[in-house]
């Protein structure tokens, strides 16, 4: 069924967002500048993945096919995954990790918020779990954009780098396809423009506190959605799934 | 039959109520407010628990508890269903609860108060010496549900548990 297929792809961009995110967070386990955020980046990489585990279960039940969140997560290739391209770009110094997470936790507690009040059941029940994690996910790397931003001259220049280099790739977040339209008329998503809306305000104000400007270019990258991506997510996946190449099955 | 009568839902609450938290083992599960239900379903026994975190790795452990507190009761035919609506909240802990959190050294989060993104920053006073001069340090502590904090009195670390 068409209307199926919308759902089990608007689920798999979910999960495939907080799965790839996730995994590059969870990168930083040992390496952080300070324990504490070593231990915030952990939960945050935590959060995501449990995240992952809800969206993917619920797509693998849409599909119909009999895969659960771990068959979806450790074996499909890289033009199966339908994350955005922004969450599969390298981690960078600490200043971009936190560049990027803040361009995304902005994004998702706004969609998550609004997808609360989904038509689909399943999908709201998500949502509303998920939107209170991702609200202390968005305090923290706002905060510390701003932090870093309006830190010293050094910093300053490291996060508007990191700014710069993001911006190109915010802009599939809110680029609407099909998938989306059909899905907002039913009610399943919110219309990505709204999100775009809040989006706009929290990224404005957070990024003018933190003394940095926006890049002046409109060029924006995408496909993540669709399945193109770029060459970081294969490098991503051949760590990630190598237990359950090595190994099919194999289980704790 | 392992049984001859079915214990009542009330008498399995507090069975419940003596299995600990994997996390902080003073206070029980029926503390925590995970427990969402108890039903006998004929002669099948249903608990239903939700989640804390969403990748809290603990749950794994919590459904693997009941179980083993549960059968170690007599009752054999069990079934833990997961629920996620509505989603759990740190107001569902219980007074008991909280005030054992307090004694073992970790604040207990404020009712009421669930995070928002701009929600101000609670007043958490120090566990051990009561002082209202305390520092967040790190809103993601040890696990998932704590904040890390320093007293500025006594110079203490210590734990708050999040609200949420």
């Amino acid at each position: 069924m068409k209307a199926d297929s919308d759902l089990f792809e608007f689920l798999l961009r979910m999960g495939d967002n907080t799965l790839v995110l996730g995994h590059r967070v969870s990168e930083w386990c040992g390496h952080s500048p300070v324990l504490e955020e070593d231990i915030a980046l952990a939960n945050v990489a935590l959060d995501l993945i449990g995240q992952t585990r809800m969206w993917l279960d619920f797509a693998g039940d849409v599909e119909g096919k009999g895969r659960d969140a771990d068959a979806l997560a450790f074996r499909r290739d890289v033009w199966d995954f339908r994350n955005i391209l922004l969450v599969e770009r390298p981690n960078g110094n600490f200043g971009d990790t936190l560049m990027r997470q803040f361009l995304f936790d902005a994004w998702y507690h706004a969609i998550l918020s609004r997808l609360a009040g989904s038509s689909d059941d399943r999908i709201a029940a998500i949502a509303a779990k998920a939107v209170k994690e991702a609200a202390y996910h968005l305090e923290r790397s706002a905060d510390l954009v701003v932090r870093l931003g309006d830190g010293t001259t050094e910093s300053h220049a490291k996060m508007q780098a990191a700014l710069d280099d993001f911006w190109p790739y915010t802009g599939e977040m809110f680029a609407a396809d099909t998938i989306d339209t059909s899905l907002t008329s039913r009610g399943v998503i919110p219309n990505l423009a709204e999100v775009r809306d809040e989006w706009d305000e929290t990224v404005n104000r957070v990024l003018a506190d933190a003394t940095l400007e926006i890049p002046d270019g409109t060029y924006q990258h995408k496909g993540g959605k669709q399945g193109t991506h770029t060459e970081h997510l294969g490098h991503i996946l051949t760590e990630m799934q190598f237990l359950q190449r090595a190994y099919p099955d194999a289980s704790w | 039959m392992m049984q001859k009568h079915k214990p009542s839902t009330e008498q399995i609450r507090e069975w419940l109520d003596a299995v600990p938290d994997p996390e902080i083992p003073v206070i029980s599960l029926v503390d925590l407010g995970v427990i969402r239900d108890i039903e006998w379903q004929g002669d099948r026994l249903r608990v239903t628990v939700t989640p804390t975190y969403s990748g809290c790795p603990a749950t794994g452990i919590i459904n693997l508890d009941i179980e083993t507190a549960l059968r170690d009761r007599g009752i054999r035919n069990i079934e833990i269903v997961k629920t996620l609506s509505p989603a759990w909240t740190t107001d569902w802990i219980s007074e008991k609860g909280r005030e054992k959190m307090l004694a073992y050294g970790v604040v207990p989060p404020q009712t009421g108060t669930a995070c928002t993104s701009n929600s101000p920053a609670p007043e958490v006073k120090c566990p051990r010496c009561n002082s209202e001069n305390t520092k967040l340090v790190s809103q993601f502590g040890s696990t998932p549900c704590k904040s890390s904090y320093c007293c500025k009195e006594c110079l203490e670390p210590f734990d708050y548990f999040k609200c949420i």
